[in-house]
């Protein structure tokens, strides 16, 4: 048995503690939200929060994240009105949407660890985000409009 | 120029005789303190055998070890870490930052876990994963053997480590995950064992840089 917090959630899960977190989110926990691209830590669809940090779970087993805080697209806030998520949708980012999840989850990053970046600050932070469909200028803006959304509420 | 040879020890050698000793003692000290030697650096010194034969070709193995993709590839001369056999640019751009462990999204841990993922192309892993930090970027890429072995030693250039720290850096487990790599790369080109032992006997024969027609 693994312990684990998700979203504000304690839980225990019966898994091969060398299973990626990201099964055990997706498989075990029906948090279908956070993706499976690439499976090499080469896309960024699958990014979640470990501790407040954007790891990809498809590389990250299960077992690194015992005891930890989690944090999935499902409990980024709690009415899917986060800064960033608001931001996507003002701004209509998604094209089939597949990336987001972990887009979102990588700006929330970035956000939070600066929360007035530059273009250059956006395009270091986003490097490792693919997007098949190519949104990184809309990717940007919103991250911009989520910088404006964050300093209005404070 | 030997690092640790007193810029005046010759001349006190040659004209005073008796208190050689003494002299030579003090002149070794102020030679040490002017290349940012500490004098426990001096008594660690003092019982060395210094031999710049010796030195300069165990060097020879150490430089060909710290040039391999396994270890360079974290000594890049820019802040972006290089990739492959072939050490090109690491995809994705992630960045050194100030600590050396990369930004915002892009942290190295993110992806590199503790441990080595399985699989060709998966992301090799450590606990301590990271680059030298940006205040203290040990670069190795680009250097040549004199220019390494020099930058090796010096304090302000090494994390001011000092001879004894060095010899113990050699066990330091990031050095040895060169001779974990992920699958596909490349080992080094001797073990780690032979690479610890040229290290050793490098530092401990004076640390000589070999010449630049060496
Ligand atoms: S699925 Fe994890 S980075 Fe691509
Ligand atoms: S919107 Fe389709 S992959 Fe990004």
């Amino acid at each position: 048995m693994i312990s684990l917090n998700v979203n504000e959630k304690d839980l225990q899960v019966d898994v091969d503690p060398e299973t990626p977190l990201l099964w055990v989110l997706r498989d075990h926990l029906d948090l279908p939200g956070t993706k499976y691209g690439c499976g090499v830590a080469q896309c960024g669809a699958c990014v979640v929060h470990l501790e407040g940090e954007a790891v990809r779970s498809c590389v990250t087993k299960v077992k690194r994240a015992e005891n930890k805080k989690v944090v999935t697209i499902e409990g980024l806030a709690e009415n899917n009105d986060h800064p960033v998520q608001q931001a996507w949708t003002e701004v209509d980012v998604p094209q089939c949407g597949y990336c987001h999840s972990g887009q979102i989850m990588s700006a929330a990053v970035l956000l939070k660890e600066n929360p007035n970046p530059t273009d250059e600050d956006i395009d270091l932070a986003m490097a490792g985000n693919i997007c098949r469909c190519g949104t990184y200028s809309r990717i940007r803006k919103a991250i911009h409009v989520a910088a404006e959304i964050n300093k209005s509420s404070t | 120029m030997n690092p640790f040879k007193p810029k005046n020890q010759g001349k006190i050698l040659s004209t005073v005789g008796g208190v050689f000793l003494i002299l030579l003692v003090v002149g070794i000290s102020v030679g040490m303190s002017e290349k940012n030697f500490s004098t426990e650096d001096y008594i660690e010194l003092s019982s060395l055998k210094k031999d710049s034969v010796v030195s300069k070709e165990a060097f020879k193995k150490v430089y060909s070890v710290l040039m391999h993709p396994r270890c360079m590839n974290c000594h890049p001369s820019g802040d972006i870490p290089l990739q492959g056999d072939d050490s090109h640019l690491h995809g994705m751009s992630p960045q050194r930052g100030e600590d050396g462990k990369g930004v915002y999204a892009m942290k190295c841990a993110n992806c590199h876990q503790n441990e080595n993922t399985p699989g060709i192309h998966a992301p090799p892993g450590n606990p301590e994963w990271h680059l030298p930090p940006a205040d203290m970027k040990m670069i190795f890429q680009g250097r040549t053997a004199n220019e390494l072995a020099k930058q090796l030693i010096d304090k302000s250039k090494n994390g001011n480590k000092s001879i004894k720290d060095l010899i113990a850096h050699a066990e330091d487990t990031l050095v040895k995950a060169g001779w974990h790599p992920a699958e596909g790369l490349s080992l080094p080109p001797m073990s780690h064992k032979e690479f610890k032992e040229a290290w050793v006997t490098w530092l401990k024969t004076g640390a000589y840089a070999p010449d630049n027609s060496e």
